[in-house]
């Protein structure tokens, strides 16, 4: 499973986002919710070696809010 | 079970594996007409892929247009009637009104909020298996672990009196009771708003630290009574029945699987990889709401007209292989990221972050306590006509 390790960039619609928190329990190291239940992008940019953990939280995530910007 | 009713498809199971004709039909043709508890026709949809599309899709699939108040040979009710039950019942509503709703709960269920929960949890999980070791083997794991444990924990949360257990999960069951005539079930939704409303009523004038309290102090202005009532009604509903039956059918299949639950004893950190794969193998909700299409879609290469009925076998798509491999076999070690036990999309489960703590913290401390936890029969009875599935009893020793 394990892809080539690019550095990705992430891209989080706040609009969209429901609170599930399964981004923050995906990969804490990127993610994190404001007082509203709403992800924050603590790592927009996350180094290559979290490349991996930033593509399980785009397809963890129910709501569609999170998306990968490859390069 | 009353005789007048089948099983619908979707809720047939062999013990803790979807019945081999549903398993054929994601196999087969993928989508297959079949006739719902309300006694009219939908689409059933099994595949992993297509249950993830279609939950993703809350503007083709909608769950506003039930049809649940236009059955056939039911009263018919008034609009008012309809807004009455509906309202503040997120799974009855499309974005943008299920988007209102839906924002006013999220801070209460964010991962940092649970995990301030998890001292409290520990607790409660601490005093009921003292309580087990104190009255001696046998115990019924439902009735002194797996319900109790959840139960307290939303009742603590919500702010409801939880000496006032007897009657509300007298009412949670015939609401989920799908072998009761749809009148009865609807009746115990309506006593349960009625008494809800009493609390929030209560709510209103003394508000606590609890979740009523900070609807009524924070978003007072924007929600009626109604809504209020009907956002305490679900999750009230929703914070017991779900957990419990994880906790009763999770602990026997581990039993019934002696080398995962030796692993698990053996490397505890592999809990939070285990409790997702119980998730996905025993996906206890059968399936989301039914949902209608609000225009002509194509599902698995199957055109389904405007206005017709779906449903998600959720089951189906936990063990379709493309979701996993080698699906029918319960593996701890799997990565089972992805699955849709908790649905998927806008209505993906709001209480699942509580629910992963609540197994996370229960199952580890009842495998520690009872190192020779086992089935003690009669055999643990099974429950299939209900929206959740899961136990109704469960003997064990140790
Ligand atoms: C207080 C909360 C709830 C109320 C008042 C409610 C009410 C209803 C009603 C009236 C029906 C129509 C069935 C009938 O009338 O015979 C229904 C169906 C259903 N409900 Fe709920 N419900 C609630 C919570 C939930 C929750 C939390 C879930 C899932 C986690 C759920 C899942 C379903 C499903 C799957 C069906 C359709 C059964 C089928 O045909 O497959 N409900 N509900
Ligand atoms: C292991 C336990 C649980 C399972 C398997 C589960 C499963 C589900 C599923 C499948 C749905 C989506 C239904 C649909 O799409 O129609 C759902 C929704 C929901 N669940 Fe859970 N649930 C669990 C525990 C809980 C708990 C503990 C709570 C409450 C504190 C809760 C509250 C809700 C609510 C409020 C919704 C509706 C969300 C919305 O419509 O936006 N659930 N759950
Ligand atoms: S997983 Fe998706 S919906 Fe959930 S908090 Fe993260 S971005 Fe929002």
């Amino acid at each position: 499973m394990s892809e080539e390790q690019k550095p990705v960039r992430i891209r989080a619609d706040r609009d969209v986002c429901i609170g599930a928190g399964m981004c923050v329990m995906t990969a804490e190291q990127i993610f994190d919710q404001d007082d509203d239940g709403v992800v924050v992008l603590l790592e927009p940019e996350p180094p290559a070696e979290h490349a991996d953990l930033a593509r399980r939280a785009v397809r963890a995530c129910p709501s569609g809010a999170l998306s990968l910007v490859e390069d | 079970m009353s005789e007048s009713m089948t099983l619908p498809l979707h809720m047939r199971r062999a013990e803790f594996d979807p019945a081999a004709e549903l398993a054929a039909v994601r196999d087969e043709e993928g989508v297959r007409k079949v006739r719902t508890v309300f006694g009219v026709d939908g689409w059933l949809i099994t595949r992993f892929a297509d249950v993830r599309a279609v939950l993703g899709d809350a503007e083709r699939f909608s769950n506003a247009h039930q049809m649940v108040f236009r059955i056939p040979g039911m009263p018919q009710r008034t609009d008012e009637e309809i807004a009455e039950l509906r309202a503040g019942n997120l799974l009855a509503f499309d974005p943008p009104e299920h988007t209102r709703l839906r924002r006013m709960l999220t801070p209460e269920f964010t991962v940092r909020r649970m995990r301030r929960l998890e001292p409290r949890i520990h607790d409660i999980v601490t005093e009921h298996l003292d309580a087990m070791e104190r009255t001696g083997p046998p115990a019924d794991l439902v009735t002194d672990f797996a319900l109790p444990i959840p139960s307290l924990v939303i009742c603590e949360l919500l702010g409801v009196p939880y000496d006032d257990r007897a009657d509300f999960q007298r009412r949670s069951g015939r609401m989920l009771d799908l072998s009761l005539p749809p009148q009865e079930r609807a009746a115990a939704s309506l006593e349960s708003r009625v008494y809800m409303g009493e609390l929030v009523a209560r709510a209103k004038t003394d508000p606590g630290d609890d979740l009523l309290g900070m609807l009524v102090r924070e978003h007072g202005e924007d929600l009626t009574p109604a809504e209020l009532a009907g956002i305490g009604s679900l999750l009230l509903l929703a914070g017991h029945e779900t957990t419990s039956n994880m906790l009763s059918l999770g602990t026997l299949a581990l039993l019934r699987n002696p080398e995962q639950l030796e692993l698990l004893r053996k490397e505890p950190e592999r809990i939070d990889a285990a409790v997702e794969e119980l998730l996905r193998w025993l996906s206890i909700v059968h399936s989301g709401m039914t949902k209608v299409t609000t225009t002509d879609v194509e599902v698995a290469g199957q055109h389904i007209p405007a206005g017709e009925i779906v449903i998600c076998a959720l089951p189906a798509a936990n063990r379709d292989p493309a979701l996993a491999a080698d699906p029918d076999r319960l593996d701890i070690g799997r990565d089972s990221l992805g699955h849709v036990a908790f649905g998927h999309g806008v209505h993906h489960c709001l209480g699942a972050p509580l629910a992963r703590m609540e197994m996370r913290v229960a199952f580890p401390a009842l495998l520690q306590r009872f190192p020779g936890l086992r089935e003690a029969g009669p055999e643990p009875a099974f429950r299939s006509f209900n929206v959740v599935y899961g136990l109704s009893s469960f003997k064990v020793a140790w």
